[in-house]
């Protein structure tokens, strides 16, 4: 059902945790399946410098958060809002057609860090 | 080697009933309406294997009746005695299996009006609770004997001593008990009991449905006249023999299998109710001896699952999430479970060939994954609260 991939980053995700004063927060939840996500974003001359997130969910949106967060590690705030799940999903090679839904969180929680980012 | 701890879902076939299944395979393959010594051989093994059903439940072999399953079995019961009455009243419960649900709905939606009892905060139906449902046009109730998830066993005696002083019709499904715990037909007054072999060591796809004789009752499978006209096509001669052989073997290893099974699975839950909010579903002393539901507070179920997966160890979750959004279990939530509970629980179902050093191994894989998902969980936090 999963690829090897995404497994790895089930197992293993990086990026794990939380942050004391991040430059950007965001929180989101799935109504449809109570997949729960917080991501923390460090901002230096426009780059993420670092990030963290928590995530409760299935393995699609552990995977999804994990490697969303390695992409998003580095680029301008700019490349960074302008990726999508479909991104998070391409990258993982993949995921089921019943758990893309799940990847969405990864793309709404960093979207909702930056607007935070922003709004300072 | 894997350890695997869902049994619930399936078991391996026995090697003992593999053998007598293969021999009916290559040699005594006739079929059992062939006149020829083939058809003879091969209907002495289907006429030894409905002894042995009848035998491990109390009955007698003419009121055995071989299907494809649980779920033929289940449909079977309920739309046969729906369309030998033709309208009326059925009780069932929240928790059944799927087979018997969709099965009242589908009756339902063709008018006739179906009660679906709630369960008690074990997954228990309450007797009372069935007696005043009771209505002038009851014509069935259907309950089952124990639950798929949490293993919780129905106050059965008391359900057929209503249904018999009411004079209604009691169907149980009693695929995840049958083999399992000790039951007598007769004994507790059911009329209709549908079993599933791959339950106990059997193979797959073969069941029967005990039908006490003079039910009223119509088949719902035409078109030949096998099992006395009541249900129509070829019999599965080598599944039916190995049904056989399961049931016996079965039944002649209840006690020891049941006492060793509840310790596993005592040790089971010891081991994983030291964690912090982890919650023991189901009853704590009438349920399946095998049976092991936990919720751990601030994972998703399916997270854990596939964990031990990668791990070699084989469990199952109350809630899937496979149908794109998740779908709690339904059984939990009946029983008063948070949405959020019903989707951490992990069901771990403990069976012949498990070891203490298995229960031991998963116990000890569990606690680990359950405190790296909590790490990772933004929902959990310990504030060392006490376990319910």
């Amino acid at each position: 059902m999963y690829n090897e991939k995404v497994l790895q980053h089930f197992k293993d995700p990086h990026n794990v945790g939380t942050m004391e004063n991040p430059d950007g927060y965001g929180e989101v939840g799935s109504s449809e399946c109570g997949d729960t996500m917080k991501m923390y974003i460090k901002v230096d001359d426009n780059k993420i410098t670092d990030i963290k997130y928590q995530t409760y969910g299935c393995c699609a949106a552990i995977a999804s958060s994990s490697i969303a967060t390695d992409m998003a590690l580095g680029k301008t705030i700019e490349e960074a809002q302008a990726m999508s799940k479909m991104d998070i999903v391409q990258e993982l090679g993949g995921l089921p057609e019943k758990k893309i839904h799940c990847s969405l969180l990864a793309e709404d929680a960093l979207k909702e860090a930056i607007k935070d980012y922003k709004s300072k | 080697m894997g350890i695997y701890l869902d049994h619930s879902a399936t078991t391996y076939v026995d090697k003992k009933v593999l053998a007598k299944m293969t021999q009916c395979y290559s040699e005594t393959f006739g079929n059992t309406s062939s006149q020829h010594s083939y058809g003879r051989d091969a209907e002495k093994g289907v006429g030894a294997a409905r002894a042995q059903v009848a035998d491990a439940i109390g009955a007698s072999p003419g009121e055995i009746y071989f299907t494809s399953g649980g779920t033929e079995s289940d449909n079977w019961a309920i739309k046969g005695v729906a369309k030998f009455a033709r309208k009326g009243h059925i009780i069932t419960t929240g928790i059944e299996h799927r087979a018997v649900l969709d099965t009242c709905k589908y009756l339902e939606a063709k008018g006739f009006s179906i009660t679906y009892l709630p369960v008690d905060a074990f997954g228990a139906v309450r007797a009372d609770d069935v007696e005043k449902a009771l209505q002038d046009d009851t014509i069935l109730i259907s309950i089952m004997f124990a639950n798929n998830e949490v293993g919780t066993i129905n106050p059965m005696a008391q359900i057929g001593q209503i249904a018999k002083k009411h004079g209604v019709l009691f169907h149980t499904d009693a695929v995840q008990a049958v083999g399992h715990v000790p039951i007598d037909v007769s004994a507790i007054g059911i009329d209709l009991l549908s079993l599933s072999a791959h339950k106990f060591y059997g193979p797959k796809g073969v069941g029967a449905l005990y039908i006490k004789n003079g039910t009223n009752i119509e088949k719902i499978i035409h078109g030949g006249s096998h099992e006395k006209g009541m249900r129509a096509g070829t019999l599965n001669s080598p599944g039916i023999v190995g049904l056989g052989a399961a049931i016996s073997l079965a039944t002649e290893v209840m006690d020891n299998e049941f006492v060793k099974e509840a310790a596993l699975a005592k040790r089971l839950k010891d081991a994983l109710l030291q964690l912090p909010k982890a919650k023991y579903n189901g009853h704590p002393d009438d349920r399946l001896p095998g049976n092991v539901n936990i919720s751990f507070d601030g994972i998703e179920a399916e997270a854990l699952m596939l964990h031990l997966d990668l791990e070699g160890i084989a469990v199952s979750t109350g809630s899937a999430c496979s149908s794109g959004s998740t779908n709690p279990s339904y059984v939990l939530k009946e029983m008063g479970c948070t949405i959020e509970q019903a989707r951490a629980a992990v069901r771990f179902t403990i069976g012949r060939c498990n070891t203490t050093k298995d229960i031991d191994t998963a116990a000890k894989k569990t606690k680990s994954i359950v405190e790296k998902l909590r790490a990772l969980s933004p929902l959990f936090a310990d504030k060392g609260e006490k376990n319910v």
